[in-house]
């Protein structure tokens, strides 16, 4: 696998050299000359001084021949042209953007930027999920959106307290994958009967995600 | 009779924008220019007579508040060659803006937005063509 990282920070130094202990082929581009120093001698990487958004730099990095290019800078025009330049001056197959503000997701999407990732939308959902009441706690969408992990506690009252899994007739895409009781976890069967305070971890397909909370939460989903 | 006016979104208001915006709007267009400095503003020709945004170009909310989806042309003449790529193919793509141009300082970037239906005009090559055909002009 060979990555071009383009971007400034701590985020960058990091996960290049995660990706250096992976055996990538990983060629950093920052903008900051004391940053490409430090990166230059604490990473076992390429380190390129100079605009990650420019042709010139792009083709010194070799872009033309990585798999991955990955945009983490603070700006989300530079991240955006940072990516075209690599998707369609290089052929780089996958590009992947760091976008600050999630208001602009759409708009990378339509775009063509493969994978987007908004660390404000991420920070936000948590902590607004933490504090809400219902005790529903979204944990990650898997394989780009098509499965969600989802936490949630089952309240007393709730429809699924006191029923067996398999009497919830659960839809199709839709698995409870574990329950956790005290200090005992569960994988459940059909037989297994849920219990106030059991605390579930749900895979569900978007489309079912919906009505499943509904079936276990009722009002509390 | 009178034509309607258009209504034009200048982005940036340096040099460059704040020419297009002033001599628009004495056209009689309707203007609006965006720039994250006030002081920017002050650039503007004592004439103008459109609305000034102060705001970061960027951020998808300033666009909407500039109404940009019923802007007739969009000039993104920023300072920035990543900022205007960024709001002429926000114009097209979300807005739906019939004409978007931008200003490119670095030309090398021009075959990206060849595809994306965005007019780039770029100040380094329209000055090497005038000093060219000067100096074609000259050994003739």
């Amino acid at each position: 696998m060979r990555i071009v990282l383009v971007g400034s920070g701590r985020m960058l130094y990091f996960l290049a050299k995660r990706f250096v202990s992976k055996n990538f082929q990983v060629v950093v581009v920052t903008a900051n000359e004391a940053e490409a120093r430090s990166l230059a001698r604490d990473v076992k990487a390429r380190v390129l001084l100079g605009d990650g958004t420019t042709p010139l730099l792009l083709r010194d990095a070799e872009a033309g021949r990585a798999d991955t290019l990955l945009a983490l800078l603070p700006a989300d025009e530079d991240n955006l042209v940072a990516c075209q330049v690599a998707q369609r001056m290089f052929d780089v197959p996958r590009v992947v953007s760091l976008v600050n503000d999630p208001d602009n997701v759409e708009l990378f999407e339509r775009l063509g930027i493969t994978t987007t990732f908004s660390a404000t939308e991420l920070l936000a959902q948590v902590i607004e999920e933490r504090t809400s009441t219902s005790g529903v706690m979204a944990l990650l969408p898997l394989a780009g959106g098509r499965a969600h992990v989802t936490e949630v506690v089952v309240p007393p009252g709730a429809p699924a307290a006191g029923r067996r899994v398999r009497d919830l007739s659960l839809p199709g895409g839709a698995l409870i994958a574990t329950v956790l009781r005290g200090e005992r976890l569960l994988v459940p069967s059909g037989e297994t009967e849920l219990a106030p305070g059991d605390q579930l971890i749900l895979i569900s397909e978007p489309q079912d995600h919906g009505a499943f909370l509904r079936l276990l939460l009722g009002e509390h989903a | 009779m009178n034509v309607p006016a258009r209504y034009v979104a200048v982005i940036g208001c340096g040099r460059l924008g704040s020419t297009i915006a002033s001599a628009l709007s004495q056209q009689g267009e309707s203007v609006v220019v965006i720039d994250r400095e006030e002081a920017a503003f002050s650039n503007l020709s004592a004439e103008y007579s459109g609305f000034r945004i102060q705001g970061d170009a960027a951020e998808l909310s300033v666009l909407r508040e500039a109404k940009l989806d019923r802007a007739d042309l969009v000039c993104a003449a920023a300072d920035r060659d990543n900022l205007n790529l960024f709001v002429a193919q926000a114009a097209r793509e979300l807005f739906g803006v019939g004409r978007v141009a931008a200003r490119l300082f670095d030309p090398t970037r021009q075959p990206v937005f060849e595809e994306v239906d965005v007019l780039t005009v770029s100040p380094t090559m329209l000055a090497a063509e005038a000093f060219l055909s000067v100096i074609q002009a000259g050994d003739g």
